[in-house]
């Protein structure tokens, strides 16, 4: 996929459609980029948080006293110390910024220290004396919305009764089957850290790395009781994100200790802390049942869908939201039904995470597919192929595909890519890996193919924006834009708009604030690059026109001939030309606000035009698994992807090989445990990421570029379905190694050693 | 905070005798896990990384002695992993390069987890501890040295100096079961080592009970199956009664890890295809 560079292009900065290297990248793997916890302050006081040990438990009393006394120690605060609105949330505040009485997962943050060294923030959390009274927590999604409310609000988040076409016939053919999915952590590298700083206005300047700099503000506004521009958000160097940062983590915390001493104060979660405090995926228990006729037409599929989302909200809604749309897969079916809850328990919250609802679902449906094949001796992508969904056709809230859908084309060229792996020639190669554990007779090898889709962009009616401002200055072209840069790229591609459509060379890209500009929304939702390229792309054009128009007009020429070559405005009709940086002596700004087609609330059978655009994804992958030991290897990951155009070769390749490290991960190791409420695992010594022994290269079979109607430059967001289908594939390959039904994931070492035996419990 | 760099052994333990308190320091894998969590005092280091006497290592007369301050990196080196192969593949599976450099076998063996690596290798091999003080040298076998879950016979004022083990005639073999296929800590492990001019397999396990050990039953049952003479491959039946006869001997706990049931099953697996893979090595 790598693309050929003309040597124009070598001594010019990159265009639309190649390869920009991230202006972060060679600091990064240098040590040099300056991540959000490295930020310092001559002045600065380190914040620390008090958190519950407890999952459920009301407060008796908090006692500050000891800990203010100690030595260091410049403020202690509890719920008693915020004046601001108690609650925060990013649908809707149902979250305490500190724990009111209650507490209703383990880690809720209970108080916060400000003090003068990390080690006396330390003494002073541990002096601070809480008393609780325990409650038994509510641990089981299954009987959440019967049990006694946990919060005020209830304990149903939202449920949906999806209703497609009108037949309840049974089908030829009918699978069914029950799935569950465990809860996955972003695992970020970069802990949640950032620095807020008092200024003379009575308002704070917050320095944090984040994914929504505007919507924490309004929230951190809100709960300081402040207008909202005496709260002044900039983005910190953020070390990955994947949707643990569109909540609020420690942002209000540090505000309130820094307007409380009027020093900056550095907050920096520890590992162990970070598993605490942020969301995560949402744990799903899944039950399906899919009809069809002898030749494999899909004609009905059931389904019922449960999410644990935790103690607060976060995104449960629009999560559960997305679970019930893109339920089916990407296939047509004529009569759908189904019952769709996500609820309240004494559980970790849940909310964005990669792939967001869709995630779960795949795994489900692409496993129901597979067993849907078997029962029908059909071959599993032929199956797929007969099913697939193409322009034209609805989708299961009875929305009409009007952009492009090429999931034929993205099954069809990841199942006929050549597989380029043999038998491992290693012992290090094999299950098992470094522990040195199986000997090639001790191995079985699966394959199998999965495909996945999602929405891009909010859905369901929601006020979806970037704003962005272009101005050009002497030749240079500066962009700003309050886009958090999490590692997709907007770096390089509001570079690549500015060159492209301007002809400009050097492109400054504005640090992202809420002072400058107004908000780009959320890095999620695969929608930076179709959103605020958009805004940018709108500016740049706005610019552009401007600027020819008054050039034509102080130099009497026809605005039609003017065109923009090799760094300057020439006509076509004459020999007049100027350079840029002559012809922008005089500023030109110009700041656009971009909005996608407006959508629609579903309504009450869970129908609607709730969708902007829908992206595609095929993963195949080739498993080798040790039944004995119940250890995988996962050995080749082949994908396709419908991408509308590739924008940035480099940047594409890595989204597809990290999504896909990350839905791997998923399928055969990351979960975080949760008993009785209780993580045992807040750590990376027993939360398992995949190594590189764990993960093989990325092959890419196919980019589909069909160029999306109305998107900019006709590019799809591509971040999320490397991480969607990816996860059903290696799953479904490692049922297809061992003969076995393999219902959930992570697949675990005893689910396949013990499988029989669990079968008949 | 003070931290003192030894240069030399002698030095290191006067420095212990003065302040027994002294928090000793090697790889520091172990210990800085402990530090950032805090539940490790700094107070007063003794860093050991210096002392070159702590990396050196010796054969003689059929014994090999390790410094304890090897680290797993120079464990899997050729000089090394061709006298003691079964601890050289179990340094090999431990942590990432960056911990295979800093951490260490002395380390290893102070921290005494029932999921240590190399300790089942040491435990079915004999292996004998040198500790130091400023008031003498004293040598303790290695069973004796662990005496639970993170628990050592170390004295105040201790340093272990070297590990001490036959070098036997013979295959070896170390397995380890993590649910990732690096970098990851041990569900269970085994070690099998044979002694050809002893007539004996030695198995030791790991992560299966509160201090790895020696399956004793196990190995006087295979030691009289095995074929001393020609290592000809075993009957299936000798070789599933072996693997139960090593699972029987565990007490695995259940875990976030792993559950009792799967580790039992486990290290029975793992002696089945160590024995078949010591008996396929004779073969050849
Ligand atoms: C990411 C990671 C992965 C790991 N993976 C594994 C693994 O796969 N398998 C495994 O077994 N372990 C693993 N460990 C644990 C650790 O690396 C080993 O136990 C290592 O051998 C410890 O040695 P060290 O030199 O780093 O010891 P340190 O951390 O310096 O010290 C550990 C303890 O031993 C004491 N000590 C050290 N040397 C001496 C001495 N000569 N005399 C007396 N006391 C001494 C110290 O006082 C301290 O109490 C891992 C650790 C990390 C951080």
């Amino acid at each position: 996929m790598s693309r050929v560079q003309t040597s124009d292009t070598v001594t010019k900065g990159p265009r639309i459609g190649e390869s920009a290297l991230r202006p972060d990248g060679i600091p990064k793997v240098k040590g040099e980029f300056v991540f959000s916890n490295d930020l310092r302050h001559p002045q600065m006081l380190w914040g620390g948080t008090l958190r519950s040990p407890h999952p459920a438990a009301r407060i008796v009393s908090i006692n500050t006293a000891p800990a203010l006394k100690m030595t260091g120690v410049h403020a202690v605060l509890s719920s008693e110390d915020t004046e601001g609105m108690p609650l925060y949330g990013l649908e809707h505040p149902d979250q305490p910024v500190l724990a009111d009485g209650v507490v209703r997962y383990q880690g809720e943050p209970v108080a916060i220290v400000a003090a003068d060294h990390p080690e006396n923030v330390r003494l002073a959390l541990e002096a601070i004396e809480v008393e609780y009274e325990l409650i038994e927590p509510l641990s089981d999604s299954k009987l959440a919305q019967e049990a006694k409310a946990i919060h005020p609000d209830g304990n149903l988040f939202r449920k949906i009764d999806l209703i497609y076409g009108n037949s309840q016939e049974d089908g030829e053919i009918i699978v069914e089957g029950t799935y569950e999915v465990g809860m996955q952590d972003q695992a970020p590298l970069g802990t949640e850290s950032g620095m807020a700083i008092p200024s003379e206005d009575g308002g704070v300047d917050l320095f944090v790395s984040t994914q929504w700099l505007h919507a924490d503000r309004d929230q951190v506004a809100a709960c300081l009781n402040l207008p909202s521009e005496k709260v002044r958000l900039t983005l910190a160097g953020v070390g990955g994100a994947f949707g643990a940062r569109e909540d609020i983590s420690l942002h209000i915390h540090l505000c309130l200790l820094a307007l409380r001493t009027g020093k900056p104060v550095k907050m920096s979660y520890s590992r162990t802390e970070s598993f605490h405090g942020h969301v995560h995926r949402h744990p799903a228990q899944m039950w399906y049942r899919h009809h069809a006729k002898s030749d494999g037409t899909l004609t009905r599929i059931e389904a019922r869908l449960l999410l644990d989302g935790g103690a607060y909200a976060s995104t449960s809604s629009a999560v559960l939201a997305n679970a019930a749309c893109f339920a089916a897969g990407p296939y047509r079916v004529p009569s759908v039904q189904i019952h769709g809850a996500v609820v309240r328990t004494n559980n970790p919250p849940c909310g964005a995470m990669r792939g967001f609802g869709c995630v779960q679902v795949c795994f489900a449906h692409e496993a129901q597919m597979d067993k849907l094949a078997i029962a029908l001796g059909m071959d599993p992508v032929e199956l797929r192929l007969k099913n697939a969904l193409k322009s034209g056709d609805q989708i299961i809230t009875g929305q009409t595909i009007t952009g492009t859908a090429p999931v034929a084309e993205v099954i069809e060229t990841c199942a006929q890519h050549p597989t380029s792996v043999g038998a491992a020639s290693e012992q290090m190669e094999l299950p098992g890996g470094a522990g040195r554990t199986a000997d090639p007779k001790n191995i079985v090898r699966g394959e199998a193919i999965a495909v996945g889709f999602k929405n891009l962009m909010f859905s369901e009616g929601f006020d979806d924006f970037s704003t962005a401002s272009c101005q050009l200055l002497d030749g240079v072209a500066t962009i700003t834009c309050a886009c958090a840069e999490v590692g997709q790229g907007f770096v390089t591609l509001a570079q690549q708009i500015a060159r492209e459509i301007l002809g400009v060379e050097e492109v400054i890209l504005a640090p992202a604030s809420t002072s400058n500009v107004g908000s780009a929304g959320s890095t999620s939702a695969s929608r930076q690059t179709w959103m605020s390229g958009g805004a940018v792309k709108s500016a740049c054009e706005e610019v552009r026109i401007r600027l020819l128009s008054r050039i034509a007009e102080s130099h009497d020429l026809d605005v039609e001939s003017l065109v923009i070559v090799d760094g300057g405005i020439a006509s076509l009709s004459s020999n007049f030309s100027i350079s840029l940086k002559e012809a922008t002596i005089e500023s030109i700004e110009v700041e656009e606000t971009y909005r996608h087609m407006p959508t629609h609330p579903l309504d009450e059978n869970g129908q609607g035009d709730a969708h902007v655009s829908f992206a595609f994804s095929a993963h195949r992958a080739v498993v080798d698994v040790d039944q004995e030991l119940g250890l995988i290897k996962v050995v080749e990951l082949i994908t396709s992807q419908d991408v509308g155009r590739v924008l940035n070769p480099l940047q594409l390749q890595g989204q597809l090989e990290g999504g896909a490290a990350q839905g791997l991960g998923l399928a055969v190791l990351e979960e975080i445990n949760v008993v009785d409420g209780r993580i045992l695992n807040p750590s990376f010594t027993d939360y398992l990421l995949p190594t590189a022994l764990d993960m093989p290269p990325v092959e890419i079979a196919a980019l589909i570029e069909q160029p999306e109607p109305n998107a900019p430059f006709g590019a799809k967001g591509v971040g999320e379905p490397p991480a969607i289908s990816s996860t059903a594939a290696v799953a479904s390959a490692v049922r297809n190694a061992t003969g076995l039904d393999l219902q959930r994931v992570p697949i675990r070492p005893t689910d396949i050693v013990f499988s029989e035996k669990s079968e008949n419990d | 905070m003070g931290v003192i760099i030894a240069k030399s052994l002698n030095e290191a333990c006067v420095v212990l005798a003065e302040n027994p308190a002294t928090t000793v320091l090697a790889g520091g894998t172990d210990l800085m896990v402990q530090a950032n969590r805090g539940m490790q005092s700094m107070d007063s280091v003794l860093d050991l990384s210096r002392i070159l006497e702590l990396k050196e290592w010796t054969l003689k007369d059929s014994e090999i002695v390790l410094g304890a301050g090897i680290s797993y990196t120079d464990l899997a080196e050729p000089q090394i992993a061709t006298v003691v192969p079964a601890l050289a593949q179990a340094a090999r599976t431990v942590g990432s390069p960056q911990i295979r450099n800093a951490g260490t076998l002395g380390g290893n063996l102070a921290t005494a987890s029932p999921a240590g690596d190399t300790i089942p290798v040491l435990v079915a091999m004999d292996a004998v501890l040198q500790l130091k003080s400023s008031s003498g040298n004293r040598e303790v076998a290695i069973t004796d040295f662990i005496t639970g879950v993170k628990s050592n016979a170390l004295q105040a004022g201790e340093i272990i100096q070297s590990i001490t083990m036959p070098v036997f005639q013979g295959p070896q073999e170390f397995l380890k079961v993590g649910t990732r296929n690096a970098m990851v800590i041990s569900v269970v492990s085994l070690a099998l080592v044979t002694d050809y001019l002893g007539r004996k397999l030695r198995v030791g396990v790991g992560s299966v009970s509160p201090v790895p050990f020696r399956a004793t039953e196990a190995e006087e049952f295979i030691s009289q199956e095995f074929d001393w003479e020609k290592n000809s491959s075993l009957s299936e039946k000798v070789i599933n009664k072996f693997s139960d006869m090593v699972a029987d001997s565990t007490k695995p706990i259940d875990d976030h890890r792993g559950t009792a049931d799967y580790r039992k099953h486990a290290v029975g697996i793992l002696a089945k295809r160590a024995l078949e893979r010591v008996c396929a090595n004779g073969e050849s």
